[in-house]
């Protein structure tokens, strides 16, 4: 993963992630072995799911993804500007300007992204000029805000992964925890400290209630988790709809569906003075990371949750209860994206909308897969996309080019990132030993 | 022991899930009686079966909407009883299912519009098959490619593409039906996708769908506000398809205007519902599609060439859905917009899941959640105190009570969603 961030994304999350880092490193090998243990007990799909995950070598070939994916990214940008389109229709009679046009058109968007996620040098310039020093910061201090939801909620995937689920829900369990920490946040009175941890709080178990509904459908009737979190999810973007709708979670004289805005006391509070929208909910994705990691490897019931996702059968055999960790999974699954939705919703937005829970439940499995499901993995990853995310605003401000294009990137690193033996073909690399790699969670509506 | 356990465990929940069924019956005439009979506001339900401008003209209906929800909630407890202390056949359960069904639903709609303006009740069909439409494509495209053996939650990208490409085509060559062609191919073509990185590079197909529609969304969406928006006259203003009217079927009451009067996507979507039922499962072709579904190495073994099955199926599949993207832009309102499809590729997903994989059963069930959005449309009209959003929520709500309780483990082919590397 070390060389994750060398790509367009950046020095900045290196340096924010390091502390990180740092643990899930340390703890690589206990989970190795364990991992071994897992392997030599029971070599059939589902053990072939955590080998993939967690398959060693992986570094290069996330980094090769990355870059093929900014390549594609870069293409598409710049064959579909009208400018350079024009350009080759004169590729004849000036073959030089359709080449220099494109890579124009493709430089300037990922110079204006970088700007605009990692570091802008305009904005020293003009601190010498009596500029704010805080705007130097204000790129990184983006990335960092976009990325705190996308790291808990990428937890909440990952975490889920790792017992053999597979939760898409992460869009309800976030509405569930927005809303909640949301309604706390603007219906109840609290000195100061005390109210946005209750909200906090609140977020947890909002997420909480929805994510251990799903668990506790699979463990009681069998009912196939994806499916249930799939349609939760629209479930719960109607149920928002509707509360916002009522008069007791709607803010007087507005024409739109939106609450009050959360008091004051119930905000996360700043980490860099108020220029800067960084806020306490990037400590608490941190925190959560190795929270995640620590119940993981140091803890019975992340032992128990290992044990299930390599082997349900073999769990049952060994006297544990699949069903019962299903649900204590789906419990804590729910709540770190419950988190995200407070982290959203106390730290950035203030008040909630029907659209609050954006793309972070969809983008969040995208982030735990490119962190290979593994803490440490997902805080890499959910940077790099808040860096993408956060430079692709600037990028829209500056260029004019849509947003849209970090969706089609972000998409297209996962893409690679499951598909190490296209890289591989891309790139020429040697082929690994059969069955190393490539069977990447396989598994049927069935298991 | 491991032998026995499932057993038993298997008997127990199917006897329970019988009494559940018959539960659940009851309880639906239960709220006929006590919600729509008891509750319901003065005055009748009225409903109206003439369009403007027919020919016949039916007289409108007047019901009593309290006499009426009691009647039928008393019929669905009986027919409750009986499921559960009879041994019924097949067919007769699927009856008394269907006749519960539509007992809730018409004494619904006369507690709904009970002493209000009367409910237009051939619009509000018209409006349910325009709705299904995609749905059932959809849905179809679900049963190619699962029952070859492949997942596709990528249902959603793929009305997507094929809406994104049907406008812009059929916008910029003024040509509707290349439009329609183009459509089903954008479709395809993530079929294709789909396929190859499931088949080729055995990438979890459930991660490979979600991805491809973020996929699809952020390449639409991204092609949408660089293109589309500084050249709306030329690339997004399409023509759209005008109704067809089936000569003499077209001018039955009633009945005419809701299945023989629209455009040509409700007639393929006719088509395509006979094609791939037939095909699946009166066919050979169709055997041996299940049969890579179920166990592929047992086809392998008896030659059936399992990898091309299953690209031929799910690229067939795309093609369907995409022509079921095609009918949200050049089909009803032309012109394409973000994220157009909007979830029709989840529920198309649930439909055939609730469907239980068939090509029938999935139709039904899209027809049942395209009838939930219209309602939604129509009794925000006439002004009924049910919120949308709850009419709205059905399809899905109704999913998770189906996977909970009727399809169960078993349902699914058996080997949807793993891949197949010869040993």
């Amino acid at each position: 993963m070390s060389e994750n961030p060398t790509g367009p994304g950046g020095n900045g999350p290196a340096h924010t992630a390091d502390p990180v880092q740092e643990p899930s490193g340390v703890e690589d090998l206990p989970d190795g072995t364990g991992q071994e243990a897992a392997k030599a007990a029971q070599p059939n799909v589902a053990s072939s799911l955590l080998n993939a995950v967690l398959e060693g070598n992986s570094a290069v070939v996330t980094f090769l993804a990355i870059v093929t994916a900014i390549v594609i990214g870069g293409l598409l940008i710049a064959f579909s500007s009208p400018t350079v389109l024009h350009a080759w229709s004169h590729l004849f009679s000036a073959p030089g300007a359709a080449f220099s046009q494109a890579w124009d058109v493709a430089a300037s968007a990922f110079s204006a992204m970088f700007e605009g996620a990692i570091f802008n040098p305009h904005t020293i310039a003009a601190a010498f000029h009596g500029g704010s020093i805080a705007a130097i910061f204000n790129p990184l201090s983006e990335t960092a805000v976009n990325a705190t939801p996308l790291i808990l909620s990428g937890l909440a995937v990952a975490l889920a992964f790792r017992a053999g689920l597979f939760n898409i829900g992460a869009t309800g369990q976030f509405i569930g925890g927005a809303f909640i920490a949301g309604w706390i946040g603007f219906a109840v009175h609290m000195p100061m400290i005390l109210h946005v941890v209750v909200a906090v709080i609140g977020g947890f178990v909002g997420g909480s209630i929805t994510g251990g509904f799903v668990g506790y459908m699979k463990a009681r009737t069998g009912a196939h988790e994806v499916i249930v979190t799939i349609m939760l999810n629209y479930v719960m973007e109607f149920l928002l709809l509707f509360l916002l709708g009522l008069a007791v979670f709607r803010a007087p004289g507005l024409p739109n569906p939106v609450s009050p805005p959360v008091a004051s006391n119930a905000t996360l509070p700043h980490l860099a003075g108020a220029n800067l929208r960084i806020n306490a909910g990037f400590l608490v994705a941190l925190a959560a990371a190795v929270a995640v990691t620590w119940l993981l490897n140091r803890t019975t019931v992340g032992f128990e949750l290992r044990t299930v996702g390599a082997n349900p059968n073999a769990a049952r055999a060994a006297g544990m209860s699949p069903e019962r960790t299903w649900v204590v999974v789906m419990l804590i699954c729910g709540g770190l994206a419950g988190l995200a939705g407070a982290s959203v919703i106390l730290g950035t937005d203030f008040a909630l909308t029907p659209q609050i829970y954006g793309t972070y439940g969809i983008d969040a499995i995208t982030v735990a897969l490119l962190g290979r499901a593994k803490p440490g993995g997902v805080v890499l990853a959910a940077l790099l996309y808040g860096s993408l995310n956060a430079g692709g605003v600037t990028m829209q401000g500056l260029t004019q080019i849509p947003v849209d294009i970090t969706t089609v990137i972000q998409a297209l690193i996962v893409l690679f990132v499951a598909a190490p033996p296209l890289v591989r073909e891309i790139f020429r690399l040697r082929p690994r030993r059969a069955g190393e790699e490539g069977q990447l969670l396989a598994k049927g509506w069935s298991s | 022991m491991t032998a026995t356990i499932p057993v038993v465990h298997h008997q127990r929940a199917a006897i329970d899930r019988k009494q559940a069924v018959a539960g659940i019956f009851v309880m639906l005439g239960l709220v006929d009686i006590f919600v729509f009979g008891f509750l319901a506001d003065k005055g009748d339900a009225v409903f109206t079966f003439t369009l403007n401008g027919a020919a016949v003209s039916v007289p409108n209906l007047s019901l009593p909407p309290g006499p009426v929800s009691e009647g039928l909630g008393a019929l669905s407890i009986v027919l409750g009883l009986l499921y559960a202390g009879l041994k019924l056949a097949k067919l007769s359960r699927r009856l008394v299912a269907t006749g519960v069904m539509l007992a809730f639903i018409v004494s619904f709609l006369c507690w709904s519009d009970a002493g209000r303006i009367p409910l237009p009740f051939v619009s509000l069909m018209q409006t349910t098959m325009l709705a299904s439409i995609p749905l059932v494509l959809g849905a179809l495209s679900g049963c190619l490619c699962e029952r070859s053996g492949v997942i596709n939650i990528a249902i959603e990208g793929q009305l997507l593409l094929g809406a994104f490409a049907g406008a812009v085509i059929a916008s910029a060559f003024g040509s509707i039906w290349l439009g329609l062609v183009t459509g089903s191919l954008a479709g395809g073509l993530l079929g294709a996708l789909l396929a190859v990185f499931a088949i080729r590079y055995l990438v979890d197909q459930i991660i490979l769908g979600v991805v491809l529609n973020v996929f699809a969304s952020g390449l639409t969406g991204y092609l949408y506000d660089q293109a589309l928006v500084p050249y709306e006259n030329r690339l997004n203003s399409p023509p759209t398809f005008n109704s067809i009217k089936i000569p003499v079927l077209g001018d039955i009451p009633i009945i005419g205007p809701i299945l023989f009067d629209s455009t040509i996507f409700l007639y393929i979507t006719y088509a395509a519902v006979a094609l791939v039922h037939i095909g699946l499962f009166k066919t050979r072709w169709g055997l041996r599609v299940r049969a890579v579904g179920e166990h592929p190495t047992a086809a392998d073994t008896v030659g059936i060439r399992v990898l091309f099955t299953r690209y031929r199926n799910v690229i067939l599949g795309g093609l369907v859905a995409g022509i079921g993207g095609a009918s949200l832009t050049i089909g009803s309102v032309g012109s394409f917009g973000k994220d157009i499809s909007s979830g029709q590729g989840y529920i198309a997903l649930a439909a055939m899941i609730f469907g239980r994989w068939t090509p029938l059963g999935a139709t039904g069930a899209a027809l049942l959640f395209g009838f939930s959005v219209a309602l939604a449309n129509v009794l925000g009209t006439i002004g009924c105190p049910i919120p949308s959003d709850f009419l709205l929520m059905l399809p899905y709500v109704a999913t998770i009570i189906a996977v909970a309780g009727f399809v169960g483990r078993s349902q699914a082919p058996k080997a949807d969603g793993q891949p197949y590397v010869k040993s």
